[in-house]
């Protein structure tokens, strides 16, 4: 029984025992690369680690030295050595939420448009508008917000402001021009496309036979969204406008641009703030002494070890409902 | 019709008008920008622009040409660290990757892709910076290239996952082993998307600013030395706009431009090519 030549096959057939290892996929070259593949995706973890333990290493210095009052101390003199992050954690707050304030009904509405109310012509010119916002550079927004924006909003928007809600605390004061408001509009319009490219994808993902039910019982176009889509998409939703918050929270350079940089906390829209990242990015490379460096080291702790709960929260909120799939990392 | 009717659907039709003025409101901020960008950049930008390198400041006229180059050796440096670790893992996560460890490194790469890339230049500076004790256009890179990774491993399985699996199975029929299968059949089937994935990923970190504050610093005069600090049009851009004279704000505009279109391009070019092969995905 000699084996017949046949093209392509080398000769010296494979024993069956190789055979067989090959199909269960067994074999050594699949083991090899099976590891390698392996070893590259372990640098996802390993780096999360790696980042964690430099910026707590460096911040070593500033943890033991101020302790837990870093949080809540309002300080920050590199002369006297005494740091505090309070107003830049107060101001990368206020300006995230007012940044959500003003982006979650644009990038919901844009989401509702695009899945409920669009004509099919115009879902996709209006998602590439949408995804094109998302690729414009942070600096690019940032000389915007410069030469365009707050120009605009002193010639246009602050004097109204002014009149209207002039007497409430947070419209109080001169406005500087860099400012908490500019900020957080900024900020706004950054984290609209991320916002909306992941409800879209929720919303996608509601049954059409919701729609369908309320329809049928007799509810309008928009009682069906409301009554219908949205609760049932609500903690892809929830988790759509936590990722945006996320991305809010560590942006830098655009902030870093208008919000003008001043260690203060005050509860004005019109006046300058700081952010954590801002003060990373404009003190780093400046910070003099030891504990000054390990200071801003400490800063960035607080901002990674933030947006890495913020997004895990995101992510498993979206998850949840697309179950797994790579849900919006299109837009990411 | 009843008024209880008639007022359910006045409330429809406010609450449809209000959704379709806010989506373009959202809409009209990327005009605006473009628009603004173009009338205030195009006007700066002449063959000077693109082959001077800066002035004194206070002068006038200048170029960006040793941002641009700068520009093209950081991100083509962080493309080589960044992008083979990058689909490497996708690779992982598209092949091997139903079980835990998938689950745990598609999540991890989601979340470090919202990680503020700030906190990655600080990385950076720790491990290249420090020890060298310069900044430098390494520095940059691989500040750049731990940006790129996460991006790209999901990118990448969403690209590979798109290969039917009768292929697969076809070749693994045929006696193909596993690790020639991955690589010859659905690597290769996938490979336009993995590309686009890379360029859309390589774009995206073009236009980052803050990782390279502290790493590759940036420099006034012409240099391609890779171990010395280096301009981007980023960085460029960041001092211009917030320098105090007329003329780098006329400069800050037209480098903003070149970045935009750059990065513009990319992407587009990177899309057009995914859905000329697969059609629109999704």
């Amino acid at each position: 029984m000699s084996s017949f030549p046949i093209e392509g096959v080398p000769p010296g057939r494979p024993s069956a025992e190789t055979r067989w290892r090959s199909l269960v996929g067994n074999d050594r070259s699949d083991r090899v690369y099976r590891n390698v593949l392996t070893g590259l995706a372990l640098a996802l973890p390993a780096l999360i680690l790696i980042i964690l333990g430099v910026l707590f290493m460096g911040a070593l210095p500033a943890l033991k030295r101020f302790g837990p009052s870093f949080i809540w101390t309002s300080t920050w003199d590199p002369v006297a050595e005494v740091y505090g992050a309070a107003p830049m954690i107060f101001g990368t707050l206020a300006s995230s939420f007012l940044a959500l304030l003003i982006a979650v009904p644009l990038a919901l509405s844009v989401a509702i448009f695009l899945t409920e109310f669009s004509p099919r012509w115009l879902r996709q010119p209006v998602g590439f508008v949408i995804e094109l916002l998302a690729a414009i550079p942070s600096v690019v927004y940032g000389t915007w917000g410069i030469f365009v924006l707050i120009p605009f909003l002193r010639a246009h928007v602050v004097p109204p402001l002014k009149a209207v809600l002039g007497w409430t605390p947070f419209f109080h004061g001169v406005f500087y021009g860099n400012s908490l408001l500019a900020g957080g509009i900024i900020l706004a319009i950054m984290i609209v496309p991320y916002i909306a490219a992941v409800s879209r994808e929720v919303l996608l993902a509601v049954p059409g036979s919701q729609r369908e039910a309320a329809l049928a019982m007799g509810a309008t176009r928009w009682e069906a969204v409301r009554s219908a889509v949205l609760p049932y998409g609500r903690a892809g939703l929830i988790g759509a406008v936590i990722l945006g918050l996320g991305r809010a929270l560590g942006e830098t350079m655009a902030v870093t641009m208008v919000i003008g940089n001043r260690h203060d906390i005050g509860v004005s829209v019109f006046q300058p703030a700081y952010t954590m990242a801002a003060a990373i990015a404009n003190e780093f490379s400046e910070a003099t002494t030891h504990l000054y460096l390990s200071a801003l080291f400490e800063v960035g702790l607080i901002l990674f070890v933030l947006t890495v709960v913020v997004n895990a929260i995101a992510r498993i909120l979206i998850w949840r409902v697309a179950r797994g799939q790579a849900v919006g990392s299109q837009a990411l | 019709m009843s008024t209880r009717a008639l007022r359910r659907h006045i409330t429809s039709r406010i609450m449809t008008g209000l959704v379709i003025v806010l989506s373009f409101t959202a809409v009209l901020a990327l005009f605006l920008i473009l628009g603004n960008l173009i009338i205030k950049g195009a006007s700066s930008l002449d063959w000077a622009f693109f082959t001077k390198s800066p002035v004194p400041a206070g002068q006038s006229g200048g170029g960006v040409a040793n941002a641009i180059v700068g520009t093209g050796i950081v991100v083509g440096l962080a493309a080589i660290i960044g992008v083979p670790l990058g689909v490497g893992a996708g690779m992982y996560l598209a092949e091997y990757g139903s079980g835990r460890l998938g689950w745990l490194v598609r999540f991890i790469a989601d979340v470090l892709n919202g990680t503020p890339s700030i906190v990655i230049g600080i990385v950076g500076w720790t491990f290249i910076v420090r020890p060298t004790s310069r900044f430098s256009a390494v520095a940059g890179a691989v500040a750049l290239a731990i940006l790129m990774i996460p991006m790209l491993a999901r990118t990448t399985e969403e690209m590979v996952r798109l290969v039917p699996h009768s292929l697969r199975e076809a070749a693994l029929a045929l006696g193909y082993p596993r690790w020639r299968t991955s690589l010859k059949i659905v690597a290769r089937t996938a490979l336009g998307g993995i590309v686009t994935g890379s360029l859309v990923g390589i774009a995206r970190v073009a236009g980052e600013t803050a990782p390279l504050l502290f790493t590759a610093l940036g420099n006034l005069n012409f240099s391609v030395h890779i171990t010395q600090p280096i301009q981007t049009l980023s960085l460029q851009i960041y001092v211009y706009a917030t320098g105090p004279f007329e003329e780098w704000h006329r400069l800050a505009w037209a480098s903003a431009l070149v970045l935009m279109g750059l990065v513009l391009i990319i992407s587009l070019v990177a899309r057009w090519v995914t859905r000329q092969r697969y059609g629109r995905i999704r």
